[in-house]
């Protein structure tokens, strides 16, 4: 069983969502996600400046199995982006939701975040999944 | 469900990831694919290879057969005990599977061959074996357990104390009967160590003790890795029974001497060898970030040119790594579409990774 920590926003192509107390949004790939894909080798991560519509593509995670594409969660734009991801991929397994963050975001739609799923929907969403 | 090993009830223990592999349920890893490999190359790994097919050839004239059946020359084996890398070839010259022969004695050879090819396989050995009287023996009473790494041997000769002495006197890529056991110094991973083909009901017995004595149980996914590191071919994915073995880099195992020797796919593949093969198979190496996979194309002067046949990332060079099957004329540089995006690759010989070392 994968670990969805209760205090986190989810989306369906499996990111996770913190909403910082500074306004911004920590996003990074959920648990469930990383020990799908395995062993990370390379971890391509957004610019900081650069704006993204809601599940527009904005970083890759490369694993040994294959290359996934990261879906910005919530429309907005880069503060800043986890660079120690670019020599430590393998920081996304051993710990996706603290040390693993990919980046956070400046959302300009916070109704997009209230659309999230709550750690409980998206727990049952794996599980539905996975059936 | 698929077929399981004796050894699949302790990889679920170890809590291995399962997943099918042409039939067989196996470990992929137990838990970093990244760490198994490094395990074999800087320590001792172990993997399962119980799916693999032991097949034992008995008769007077098991040697005048081999020497027909395969395209590398079983004469090469002159001591007792010696091994011998082959591809068996179909009347076309394609590759129907490659294998290891061991000399047993004068009238008895023992081969490996894949589990994926193992019914084609056994029909046409089986096949080609009445003209000579041989006989076909598939030991499925034997599990195997492949002792890989710098430490793996020393690792095996504390586990099997008694039998140590003799295990020490294995060469590379000899075999040993000892008792109810054959321990093969061969292997799949670029490393010393052995291949241990033993009976079923003494398979768990023995994986058990070897990780006491600190070896590490390795999935398939390490393997492909090392594998691929270490310049091996994979049958199915770089070479098949459309390929050549000179397409596919394999002309090396190709004995042509004596030139009276008439061996199964020989007349085609003189063909092809004197008219010139339009494709081969090289290494690739991608200087920049990303990982090449099978089916990538090759791209050279903007056309697409060639294909990733294996592609990878290579734990010990920390960059990705590719065999491709590319043009005869192929430069030293070509590019690679990866996801849409052509990028710089290095043309390069295999293997990458030789007992731990870089070597390219």
């Amino acid at each position: 069983m994968s670990n969805v920590p209760a205090e986190l926003h989810y989306a369906k192509s499996h990111e996770w969502v913190r909403k910082n107390d500074d306004g911004t949004l920590t996003i990074g790939i959920s648990d469930h996600a990383q020990a799908l894909l395995g062993d990370m080798v390379f971890v391509d991560v957004p610019e900081a400046g650069r704006s993204f519509e809601q599940a527009e593509d904005c970083a890759v995670v490369e694993s040994v199995k294959a290359a996934s594409d990261v879906y910005c969660p919530v429309s907005g734009e880069v503060v800043e982006a986890n660079e120690a991801l670019v020599d430590s991929p393998e920081m996304i397994n051993a710990d996706p939701y603290v040390d693993g963050w990919i980046f956070t975001l400046k959302p300009s739609n916070m109704s997009e975040f209230s659309e999230l799923m709550s750690a409980d929907e998206y727990a049952e969403y794996v599980a539905s999944e996975e059936e | 469900m698929g077929q399981r090993t004796p050894l699949y009830d302790v990889h679920v223990n170890l809590k291995a990831k399962i997943v099918d592999f042409g039939g067989w349920d196996m470990p992929i890893n137990y838990g970093s694919q990244i760490e198994e490999h490094h395990q074999v190359r800087k320590d001792a790994g172990m993997f399962d290879v119980s799916h693999m097919v032991v097949v034992d050839l008995v008769g007077d004239k098991v040697r005048d057969f081999l020497r027909y059946l395969l395209a590398n020359n079983v004469d090469r084996l002159k001591e007792q005990g010696k091994a011998l890398y082959s591809c068996m070839l179909n009347d076309q010259g394609g590759v129907i599977d490659d294998l290891i022969t061991y000399y047993m004695n004068d009238s008895r050879f023992r081969m490996v061959v894949n589990a994926s090819t193992r019914e084609k396989d056994l029909a046409w050995i089986k096949q080609q074996a009445e003209v000579f009287s041989v006989s076909v023996k598939v030991c499925d009473d034997l599990a195997m357990i492949a002792v890989q790494g710098p430490t793996a041997r020393d690792k095996v000769h504390a586990v099997l104390a008694d039998k140590a002495q003799v295990l020490e006197g294995i060469g590379v890529f000899f075999i040993r009967e000892i008792d109810d056991m054959a321990v093969a110094r061969t292997g799949y991973t670029g490393e010393d160590g052995y291949e241990i083909m033993l009976p079923v009901a003494d398979a768990v017995g023995l994986w058990d003790k070897l990780i006491q004595a600190g070896v590490k149980p390795c999935g398939l996914g390490a393997r492909d890795t090392l594998r691929l590191e270490a310049g091996m071919n994979l049958y199915g994915t770089d070479m098949d029974e459309q390929t050549s073995p000179l397409e596919s880099g394999l002309g090396w195992t190709i004995a042509w001497e004596p030139d009276g020797r008439n061996f199964i796919g020989r007349k085609p593949l003189e063909r092809q060898r004197q008219q010139g093969t339009s494709q081969k198979l090289v290494g690739l190496l991608l200087e920049g970030k990303g990982v090449l996979r099978n089916h990538q194309k090759v791209v050279i002067d903007g056309l697409e040119a060639g294909e990733i046949t294996s592609g990878s990332f290579s734990p010990t060079l920390g960059k990705a790594i590719a065999f491709a099957r590319v043009p005869k004329n192929v430069g030293d540089n070509c590019k690679v579409d990866m996801r849409g995006k052509l990028m710089d690759v290095k043309v390069v010989k295999p293997p990458f990774v030789r007992q731990g070392k870089a070597c390219i």
